[in-house]
């Protein structure tokens, strides 16, 4: 353990700006979402109807999670962010376990560090107080902020420790995700699939049952703490010995390979290079079709479980309230529309999510100093650029039909289409992300940045008030519910149209910049 | 002979670094330039400044007859590039490396391919991540060496080599020569420079500080001279151009400037020369003195 120390302190110091950035963002979502129920719910019976209306709408249990007392501030405030919220938090510490293992692996700086004095799992134990750490602070800084928005302080410290478990749970799976994988882009693979699987077991769990599956869930183990609804801290304790065999099976693997080494050993390739891989274009599909393929199979069960989901979806009606709400809603059909309808919406932020990950490819191309050799043969800029974006392009399409031919699968009906009427939002996403990229090659992440700002609006938009413009700034406020809703080519077209206007602007800013 | 390479005045900052100050630069076709500088002088800011890929602040620069920047994607079908720092795609193998740069420039030469492969002793079914930095390196070279083309541009590329393929490159490049390629080899390896090089262009602080053959730089500087004299030298320390003088009774040595070399050896013949060893100054020397300037 020699050394560890001073990888910590090497950790913190290169995330100095990163961890408290993200710290920051969690705690004005808190805030946000605290103020805003309090000004729209203020007495205990608005909030049990606003409590109904999520736990009796199978969608909405699928995407947040049940909230557990209705007539609780806390519960309903933070309904939102024990849903989606944890998943982010389960994002932050996948990636702080990956980054400071395997990525410093892959680039070779593990081995300068390796040859000083530092012991053989020094990097790992420093990464997993990393993460650890950065959850516990995060728990505690949440929890501080509910009791200071006048919240009950066992319910905010339960809630800062449902984030903190979760935290820490992913922590455990980043640091043996990176254990297999020689790449830190496929350990962050590995860990996202895993984080998007727990997270449907739950939504399954939750909304259709049976209930256990969600007690395989560390998503939706961190929900089971339940805070302000009981607040059962002894729920905190199973997400940590999940976190302790997780990190002993990342030892474990550790301590049986060799520095740089996967689990899987690298083969012999081919000595010429096939058919395919010819141009630009071959090349870019060729770095992009791995995860391509891996994010197409994932849209598919996706799609496929949503589909099944839906069809079950009215036998929950059975109090007589429920039945009334039910009717409300459009009866069977309606609520089967709308859980699938919300599902694809998920589903378009994920493919816009792939889409700026992919994007920013061209990004990593231009420091990997990769696209130095292609420009170097007689490439245009412009030719290599809209070679990945094709490749890009066709994934986003991909991603959504597979999820739409998922959900056809299981469901009966053909709703390929109605997936991909979330593609022009996504594309949107791509095209910020390449003004980026031309523009402000620094601050290619800013496509992320815009996805987060989307997301953000569109889900606390409603409880803080914002004027309609801004919703409207988003580019998923404008997409057409389907199935069942009305379709309207016009802001299709206009959508196309800001994502082809935002690339072709970061394409011509490409083609007059310095290489970075 | 026309000029493969011309640039004049040649600036480029980066913030507050100024990388390139008024750089001067011609490489006439058909020979092999050697492009001298310590690490951080500017060399490969000029690279990339030839390539196309930065754009300088000032000053001209014509490459092949074209403008860099603007003919880019022409121009790179007519030249080949070894860059300072080797990144290969490392989930590709080095044989696919290899193909694909060549397909992207517009063709490949299979059995020039094979030949290279051989000579360099290169497997090419490794993925790139398994290979040794000497082994990237290769990838690139023979990449590069295998296109049909008038320019080589080579940014230090022997680093990494061992001294076997370090000699397989030099003969490499003395065929290039022999096809009439150009060639421009930035280094900071002299004896290669030394070996190779028709021309030499040295680089110092991002301005071109000397140019020429290597007979007309060593001109410049100082022949070292160590003699044995019938009796004790008289009057040498008094002859303009003359440094480091050491006298022990009857032997001597002194380091003098080129062009005053005649008085030296009159001085010393007049007191009668026993033996007598004289050394052009080598590349080292020349690089040492335009560096030791700086400090």
């Amino acid at each position: 353990m020699t050394g560890v120390w001073p990888l910590v302190r090497l950790a913190l110091r290169r995330d100095r700006i990163m961890i408290p950035v993200w710290i920051a963002a969690f705690v004005l979502m808190t805030v946000t979402s605290v103020a805003g129920t309090v000004s729209l719910y203020p007495d205990a019976a608005s909030r049990i109807a606003a409590s109904a209306s999520i736990n009796n709408v199978p969608s909405m249990v699928a995407l947040y999670g049940r909230i557990y007392d209705p007539a609780s501030l806390g519960a309903l405030s933070m309904i939102k962010m024990d849903g989606l919220g944890t998943a982010f938090v389960a994002v932050l510490c996948l990636l702080l376990a990956v980054r400071h293992t395997r990525a410093e692996e892959e680039t070779g700086r593990l081995e300068l560090i390796g040859a000083t004095v530092v012991g053989r799992y020094a990097a790992l134990t420093a990464s997993l107080i990393v993460a650890v750490g950065t959850s516990l602070v995060l728990g505690v800084v949440t929890a501080l902020t509910l009791v200071a928005c006048g919240l009950p302080a066992a319910g905010s410290f339960a809630f800062g420790a449902a984030w903190m478990g979760a935290g820490i749970a992913f922590a455990g799976i980043g640091v043996l995700a990176a254990q297999l994988t020689r790449g830190a882009r496929a350990a962050n693979a590995i860990g996202t699939t895993a984080l998007g699987a727990v997270y449907l077991i739950r939504a399954v769990g939750d909304s259709r049952g049976p209930e256990w599956l969600s007690w395989l869930s560390p998503i939706g183990l961190s929900q089971q703490i339940r805070p302000f609804a009981g607040d059962r801290w002894w729920v905190f304790l199973i997400l940590a010995g999940a976190a302790a065999v997780l990190s002993a099976g990342a030892y474990a693997l550790h301590g049986r390979r060799d520095l740089g080494t996967g689990l899987l050993p690298d083969r012999a390739g081919t000595a010429h290079a096939g058919l395919l891989l010819h141009g630009p274009l071959g090349l870019a599909w060729r770095l992009q079709r791995g995860s391509m393929l891996g994010w197409g199979a994932a849209f598919l069960v996706l799609g496929a479980v949503c589909g099944s989901i839906a069809q079950n979806i009215g036998n929950l009606a059975s109090t007589p309230q429920t039945k009334a709400l039910f009717e409300a809603l459009g009866g069977q059909q309606g609520l089967t529309n709308a859980f699938i309808a919300a599902e694809l919406s998920i589903g378009g932020l994920i493919a816009a999510a792939y889409g700026v990950q992919a994007a920013m490819r061209l990004h990593s191309e231009e420091t990997a100093l990769h696209m130095e050799s292609v420009l170097a043969t007689g490439v245009g800029r412009v030719r290599w650029a809209l070679s990945h974006l094709i490749v890009v392009g066709l994934g986003c399409t991909a991603l959504l039909t597979a999820m739409g031919l998922g959900a056809t699968f299981t469901d009966g009906r053909d709703l390929i289409g109605a997936a991909l009427a979330q593609l022009p939002a996504a594309l949107v996403l791509v095209g910020i992300t390449v003004a980026a990229f031309g523009f402000l090659p620094r601050f290619t992440a800013l496509g992320w940045a815009a996805l987060v700002a989307f997301l953000f609006i569109g889900e606390l938009g409603p409880l803080l008030r914002l004027s309609q413009w801004v919703m409207d700034l988003s580019p998923f406020a404008h997409l057409p519910k389907l199935p069942g809703g009305v379709v309207s080519a016009t802001p299709l077209v206009w959508l196309s149209v800001v994502a082809i206007g935002f690339a072709a602007a970061g394409l011509v800013a490409f083609r007059r910049r310095d290489m970075a | 002979m026309t000029d493969a390479i011309s640039a004049s005045g040649l600036v480029k900052s980066f913030g507050r670094t100024r990388a390139l100050d008024g750089l001067d630069l011609m490489v006439s076709t058909g020979e092999v330039h050697g492009f001298l500088g310590p690490n951080g002088s500017g060399k490969t800011t000029t690279l990339r400044i030839l390539l196309g890929l930065l754009r300088s602040d000032a000053g001209t620069v014509r490459l092949l007859g074209g403008d860099p920047w603007r003919d880019a994607t022409s121009l790179h079908r007519r030249l080949a590039y070894v860059p300072g720092e080797v990144a290969l795609w490392p989930n590709l193998t080095g044989g696919e490396v290899i193909d694909l740069l060549a397909r992207l420039r517009g063709g490949l030469n299979t059995k020039r391919r094979d030949d290279l492969l051989a000579r360099f002793d290169l497997d090419p079914t490794k993925k790139a991540r398994a290979y040794s930095k000497g082994n990237r390196q290769k990838v690139a070279l023979i990449a590069a060496l295998a296109a049909d083309v008038e320019l080589l541009l080579l940014d230090e590329p022997t680093s990494g080599l061992d001294p076997l393929m370090e000699a397989e490159f030099r003969a490499c490049v003395e065929q290039e020569r022999g096809r009439g390629r150009t060639v421009l080899l930035s280094s900071h390896i002299l004896s290669e420079v030394e070996a190779l090089c028709d021309r030499v262009s040295i680089i110092r602080d991002g301005k071109v500080v000397d140019t020429g053959t290597l007979p007309q730089l060593r001109h410049l500087t100082r022949t070292s001279i160590t003699a044995e004299l019938a009796g004790p030298p008289n009057g040498l320390s008094t002859l303009p151009g003359v440094h480091d003088l050491d006298v022990q009774g009857d032997r001597v040595h002194l380091e003098v400037d080129s062009d005053k070399l005649d008085a030296v050896l009159a001085s010393l013949t007049s007191t009668g020369v026993r033996s007598l060893t004289s050394q052009p100054p080598t590349l080292e020397e020349l690089f040492l003195h335009h560096y030791a300037v700086r400090s």
